[in-house]
């Protein structure tokens, strides 16, 4: 268990139904000491990994859509402002690969450029509830973790951004054909509210599985979480 | 052996699924308000004091928590309904003649209540709230699996009428649990067989 995931208590203010005050301690604020409610809530999220591994269909494509049904303008979302978006020097920035990977050197945006791309018009669903239709272009994951000598049998495909933020996805989820490593949307390079140089496109799970302006990618055994998953939301997250 | 005077109004397995189905009931739809405020599919939202979870991470937690609850004590009720005979003897869909008779009854408040035995306008609701909440589940599963369900969610339209739909299968079993506890307020006999089970016999008129 992270600690991160015990700083903010999952229960909040006292219940409004009393069958369920029950279940509540009184340390809940306290980051070391996760009530009862806490810890049989992470409980049901990590059986409600398990499930949606189990329901996870690599063969089952996320559904996509027609040049005529993208959402303009965009929609920006991030867990900062607009206006905090950081921006990422393109000559100088690189991939960093850590883990269980043969050829951990890093890659630069031309080489990226260079491999085989994938073009889709999926959606985007975020867990707040609302969807958005975008094209995205990059390089399929599945071919980029072969090419670098991933250990493909590793459970874990983590990611680090250039502005903090961090995620991982299950090795099945990064393998999907419609996982790609994006380097374009809408028909031109990422922008930096939206990712640029590259962000992890997962069509299959949620928006904040959709990590931008990546700056690291490693493949572990070690459950390395994510920004918002160690705070409570479900870590697995497919749709 | 019991004597059939004895025979509880209520069975255990009933009683026992009653107050499971409340209680996961109860924290779906809690749970769910605080979910809808984080995106409103209209132009009001709940306030957080009445909702579970109180931010959106802790609301899911418990509506992906009390899912299984609902569900599995859901199937449970359907599987007890069907083999002990109860949905026959006591669900039986009511025809549209009794259902206007009692319903008229029950609006000038002259339907007299019999324990044990469930009225047309009861069998009506029951039978809608079972539905309904067949509904908010799959529809759920809908929102909840866009893509690996996506047979699902297109048979409800998509995932945003997925969630409309899901909203409205909650707003009708809001609706069935006002009329529900409005009714044990104005007949407060009734609540103790659903606790202790009562006696059938006793209640013979």
């Amino acid at each position: 268990m992270s600690g991160k995931f015990e700083r903010r208590a999952l229960l909040g203010r006292a219940l409004a139904f009393g069958a369920l005050g029950a279940l509540t301690g009184c340390d809940y604020d306290h980051p070391h000491h996760p009530d009862l409610a806490d810890r049989a809530l992470r409980a049901m999220s990590s059986w409600n990994d398990r499930v949606q591994a189990a329901l996870f269909d690599p063969a089952t494509l996320a559904p996509t859509y027609r040049p005529d049904q993208i959402t303009r303008p965009p929609r920006f979302n991030a867990y900062y402002d607009l206006d905090q978006v950081r921006v990422v020097d393109g000559e100088s920035w690189k991939l960093d690969l850590f883990g269980a990977i043969a050829e951990r050197r890093p890659w630069r945006l031309a080489e990226l450029r260079a491999a085989p791309q994938e073009s889709q018009i999926t959606r985007l669903i975020c867990v707040e509830g609302w969807r958005v239709v975008g094209q995205w272009n990059g390089v399929p994951l599945h071919w980029f973790l072969r090419r670098i000598g991933a250990d493909l049998r590793a459970r874990y495909v983590s990611v680090r951004c250039a502005d903090g933020y961090y995620s991982s996805i299950d090795m099945a989820s990064a393998l999907h054909p419609q996982t790609i490593l994006a380097l374009d949307f809408l028909g031109r390079p990422l922008t930096p509210p939206f990712g640029f140089p590259v962000r992890l496109r997962t069509p299959t799970k949620l928006g904040f599985k959709n990590p931008k302006s990546l700056v690291a990618l490693g493949v572990t055994n070690v459950d390395p979480g994510g920004y918002w998953e160690d705070q409570g939301y479900n870590w697995f997250s497919g749709s | 052996m019991r004597s059939p005077r004895s025979r509880p109004i209520h069975p255990w397995p009933l009683r026992v699924m009653h107050w499971l189905n409340a209680l996961a009931i109860l924290t779906m739809i809690g749970s769910g308000w605080q979910i809808y405020d984080a995106a409103p599919i209209f132009s009001f939202r709940f306030p957080t004091s009445i909702t579970i979870g109180q931010w959106l991470g802790a609301a899911i937690a418990w509506h992906l928590a009390a899912m299984w609850l609902l569900v599995l004590n859901g199937i449970a009720y359907l599987a007890w309904g069907a083999l002990s005979g109860h949905f026959r003897r006591k669900l039986a869909p009511p025809t549209p003649r009794a259902l206007w008779r009692d319903a008229v009854l029950a609006l000038r408040l002259r339907l007299d209540h019999r324990h044990g035995v469930y009225n047309a306008v009861q069998r009506a609701l029951y039978l809608g709230v079972i539905a309904l909440g067949v509904l908010a589940v799959l529809s759920g599963l809908a929102v909840w699996k866009p893509v690996q369900l996506w047979w699902l969610s297109d048979l409800f339209g998509g995932f945003r009428a997925s969630r409309v739909v899901h909203f409205l299968a909650m707003a009708g079993i809001v609706g069935f649990l006002a009329v529900h506890l409005a009714l044990v307020a104005l007949v407060p006999r009734v609540l103790w067989p659903m606790i202790g089970g009562g006696s059938a016999a006793e209640e013979v008129p």
